[in-house]
């Protein structure tokens, strides 16, 4: 494969499960900077992607490529310290640790064995904490327990915890599901900030909010793509229309 | 020594290596059932085999004492009864321990090995510390020899149809009868399975008195090889384990035949080493290919 | 007084407090030395019952297997104790003087190479400490790596305690087989047989648990606590966060072994003898219980279970020995079902709450609000030991409720 400017070049991508291919020879790439929203029918194979890309999941063949370093023999844990950061669909935070601990555990240092047991809470990760916690508006709630979160809050502290790492790449999986409309604005507006420095997909199924925030749309079906573009492009394109009101 | 006769040591050997075998996988399969599929530990399973084999006991001096006559004909029907009383047994466990533990599987592990303690002695106190045997009928002595110095055991025979009766039972019940799709449903998606009306609550007590009842059975198998005692069942406890996740938790097949390599392997290694050796070889064998391998020998990929 | 009272409700240090008074001043002064040493025996299980707070409680993984550790770093010691009963003119009587009786009784003629560096009290040591650990790491490493855990591990860590004492027990010619090593009498020329020596093994026994209390509080309190709390939660997130799980969890293996080979050694030391009955699947299991009925999250808790199950299975095995299993089983189930927190989350539940209510009636105290809404929540959520207060009053405590 050739080196790109890409920050990710998804090449040939192909998974399958007994015979069952959720990824079928998927080829995508990502800008720098980009917010790319990615839509399909359920079963399309989206979450499935994102597990590939941050290695939760093997691939069977092809290549990720991530600022063209090949990311598929990878641990999950040498990924996320290349650069990319992943949210799971349903929130997924530590429920009994504070707001403020949650934060804490997700900074970027300390993260081997002896590294964590000298760990120590200095200024700088204060610092990080509150500018994070400001962020996603739960600076008020730092001492919280989690778990007493809103669902919504807990999506953003989720979110949170991944800005602590500061990752180059972000993945969102479904980040407003369940939320109320004022939320949704909220986290499209949190979402607009946050992509000013760094490139993002999202996997989203409310129109609205993808027009609102995508720069570009991928449509994801039966593990391909079927379409990539502009909203409106996309949104136009009579194999998608098929595919979102055939069935 | 000549041809044939290492041919037949290599067949008794064998043999030898088919009895343990058939306790391995009758022991393997209702734990298979009630861990693989409920993903329960019952560390009480080999205390549910005892309860079978001080059945058939029980049963065995109350007609050599009442009714002589029935001598030949009992066996058949305490192994039945094994069968029932350790399915009630297991009924009874489930109501009143295992259901509140399904979410702990660590405690149930400690629970159920609490009542492992609590039957161990009960046995005790029952039938006191001392091994027992039961007089077996006449038909079970003695051997077969096919050909000169072969000998097998009729005993050993018997045991081997029983076990692939009750292994070919089970297959039957748990891919052709209404109770095995309901099982097979709860495994795949519990909340599901409730929603289309499944009741999952019944289901799981069901499927822990089956396999509990063929532990009976197993128990009813060991009593023709070995002697009873208090803590017969805790003997084979660990092996039975290393079966079922040897052949991968989930797979039916997979517990048959890692039963028969974990038989086999020590029975052959028995050959060559002492006991105890032969043992602990077996023993690292499976552990190291656990480690290198540990979802067992027949496991599925399956999307995450 | 009301100070004191407040102090014993919120700080973890009272807990550890109370039991430096009971172990150091209480016990020594009201008991005999025969008592104290078999207390002593007892505090050597309760290494274990530590370990298994860190690797269990915290971690979430419950190895059924160790007494292998234990009996690792006790055999480790036997050994070197063995080989010193066993010199030229106190074996004189052997067929072949200088090795220990049970390879004589074997008809082994040479001590074997593997044993010889067990002439030397710092290899002992060294051996004590690092072939327990190491063997954690080989197991952990396998399995965590692999990503197996829970019923798995388990399942595993029980075979490795069969193996282990099948082993000793077939090779009795180099083990001493199922009576274990037998005999020890004196360590660099100290007869540790003595009233004194038993003494002074008791306070070196109970300074090292201490130490191995203290050190695991540290640990509690440093961010690899928290990651195990949070790994024991959500360990994928753990993991998409950029940790190497793995490496934490066979950290906490070791560690908890390593506990165990101390444990095992000075119970080597204290009861004189080292035997595969402490090794197996039914010692490892019963160790378990010691941390279960003490309370999974707390460190001192375990100490207190430990002692507490001893003292009844010493008392229950010799008045009514038929009923000692039964109280074994009910002791299982009730911890399991009723009480998953044991004694600590009694403590948390009932004591607590109580002396930080008398606290509140106080006058001169302004509204404890922070400490009512903290012990209220503890009650409702039911976990366990108190770890560590959050960085603010508001908070309430980092352990989660048991799963």
């Amino acid at each position: 494969m050739s080196n790109t400017d890409y920050v990710l070049a998804v090449e040939d991508l192909t998974v399958s499960f007994d015979g069952f291919k959720a990824i079928d020879n998927l080829t995508l790439y990502v800008d720098r900077g980009e917010l790319r929203v990615i839509i399909g029918p359920n079963g399309a194979g989206k979450t499935t992607l994102l597990d590939l890309i941050c290695g939760r999941t093997k691939a069977s063949g092809g290549s990720i490529k991530f600022k063209n370093e090949e990311m598929t023999d990878l641990a999950e844990h040498a990924i996320v310290r290349a650069g990319i950061g992943r949210k799971f669909q349903t929130p997924s935070i530590y429920e009994n640790l504070s707001v403020w601990k949650n934060l804490e555990v997700s900074f970027p240092r300390g993260r081997g064995v002896f590294g964590a047991l000298a760990f120590r809470c200095t200024d700088d990760v204060k610092d990080r904490i509150q500018e994070v916690a400001t962020e996603i508006g739960l600076a008020g709630q730092l001492e919280l327990e989690a778990g007493l979160l809103s669902h919504g809050q807990k999506q953003w502290l989720e979110i949170g915890m991944l800005l602590m790492q500061d990752p180059e790449l972000l993945m969102l999986d479904e980040p407003i599901a369940g939320m109320s409309v004022r939320e949704r604005e909220l986290t499209a507006e949190l979402l607009g900030r946050i992509c000013q420095n760094r490139s993002m997909i999202v996997i989203e199924h409310d129109m609205d909010f993808v027009k609102r925030i995508a720069h570009k749309v991928t449509v994801m079906h039966q593990g391909k793509i079927l379409a990539e573009g502009a909203m409106e492009k996309v949104q136009a394109d009579p194999r998608v229309i098929d595919v979102y009101l055939g069935h | 020594m000549t041809a044939s006769e290492l041919w037949n040591i290599v067949l008794m050997q064998g043999f030898a290596g088919l009895s343990l075998f058939s306790v391995l996988l009758l022991m393997g399969l209702g734990l298979a059932i009630i861990f693989g599929q409920m993903g329960v530990i019952n560390m009480a399973h080999g205390e549910f085999m005892t309860i079978g084999a001080y059945t058939i006991f029980l049963i065995s001096s109350l007609v050599e004492t009442y009714a002589p006559g029935l001598m030949p004909y009992y066996f058949l029907i305490a192994i039945g009864v094994a069968f029932v009383l350790a399915f009630g047994a297991g009924w009874l466990a489930e109501w009143a321990l295992i259901r509140h533990l399904y979410k702990r599987p660590l405690d149930t592990l400690l629970a159920t090995w609490g009542l492992s303690l609590g039957m161990q002695q009960t046995f005790r106190s029952i039938f006191g510390a001392k091994e027992v045997s039961p007089t077996l009928p006449e038909w079970l002595m003695g051997s077969w020899s096919p050909a000169e110095g072969l000998d097998i055991p009729i005993n050993g025979m018997f045991v081997m149809a029983l076990t692939l009766l009750v292994t070919g039972g089970v297959f039957l019940m748990l891919y052709r009868s209404r109770w095995g799709l309901r099982v097979r449903a709860t495994v795949a998606n519990r909340t599901m399975a409730n929603a289309i009306g499944i009741n999952t609550r019944k289901t799981d007590r069901m499927t822990f008195a089956i396999g509990c009842g063929i532990a009976g059975v197993a128990g009813a198998a060991f009593t023709t090889i070995g002697s009873t005692g208090p803590t017969s069942g805790s003997l084979y406890i660990v092996d039975a384990f290393l079966v079922v996740t040897f052949g991968g938790a989930a797979s039916l097949f997979g517990t048959v035949a890692s039963a028969f390599g974990i038989a086999q392997a020590q029975s052959i290694t028995e050959f060559f080493l002492n006991g105890s050796m032969a043992k602990v070889i077996t023993l690292l064998a499976i552990v190291t290919i656990l480690m290198i391998r540990p979802q067992g020998l027949f496991a599925l990929k399956v999307r995450r | 007084m009301t100070k004191l009272r407040h102090w014993l409700g919120t700080s973890d240090l009272a807990g550890i407090a109370l039991l430096a008074l009971l172990v150091f001043v209480v016990m020594p002064l009201s008991t005999d030395i025969f008592r104290l040493n078999l207390i002593g025996k007892y505090l050597t299980y309760a290494f274990v019952a530590v370990g298994l707070v860190m690797l269990w409680g915290y971690g979430g993984i419950l190895s059924l297997g160790q007494g292998v550790f234990f009996g690792l770093g006790g055999y480790c010691m036997a050994m070197f104790l063995k080989l010193e009963a066993s010199d030229p003119i106190s074996t004189k009587i052997q067929s072949t003087p200088g090795i220990p009786d049970f390879m004589d009784w074997n008809q082994i003629t040479a001590l074997p190479t593997w044993w010889e560096p067990f002439r030397h009290l710092p290899f002992a040591i060294l051996a004590l400490l690092v072939i327990p650990t190491l063997l954690a790491f080989i197991v952990g490493f396998a399995m965590f790596k692999r990503r197996v855990g829970g019923v798995y591990f388990a399942i595993i860590t029980q075979a490795v305690a069969l193996i282990l004492t099948v082993l000793i027990i077939g090779q009795q010619g180099y083990t001493g087989g199922v009576n274990g090593m037998t005999d020890l009498k004196t360590m660099l020329g100290w007869d540790i047989r003595t009233d004194s020596a038993r003494y002074i093994l008791y306070f070196v026994n109970a300074i090292l648990l201490f130490a191995a209390i203290f050190a695991c509080r540290a640990i509690q309190k440093s961010k690899l606590g928290t990651l195990m709390l949070a790994m024991r939660d959500k360990e994928d997130r753990v993991r998409f966060s950029g940790y190497d799980v793995a490496n934490f969890k066979v950290f906490v293996f070791c560690l908890a072994a390593m506990l165990c080979g101390i444990g095992g050694a000075m119970f080597s030391l204290q009861v004189g003898f080292m035997s595969p009955s402490f090794v197996g699947i039914v010692p490892s299991i019963e160790m378990v219980i010691f941390a279960a009925v003490g309370g999974r999250m707390s460190l001192v808790g375990a100490v207190f279970g430990t002692l507490l199950v001893n003292f009844g299975k010493t008392y229950f095995s010799e008045s009514f020995p038929q009923l000692w299993l039964f109280l074994m089983a009910a002791l299982f189930i009730g911890v399991v079902m009723a009480f998953p927190n044991g004694l600590a989350g009694l403590f948390e539940d009932y004591v607590k709450p109580w002396l930080l209510r008398t606290r509140a009636k106080q006058p001169d105290v302004p509204p404890a609000e922070p400490v009512v809404e903290e012990t209220t929540r503890s009650v409702a959520s039911r976990t366990g030991d108190s770890v560590e207060p959050l960085p603010a009053p508001t908070a309430g405590r980092l352990g989660p409720a048991v799963a």
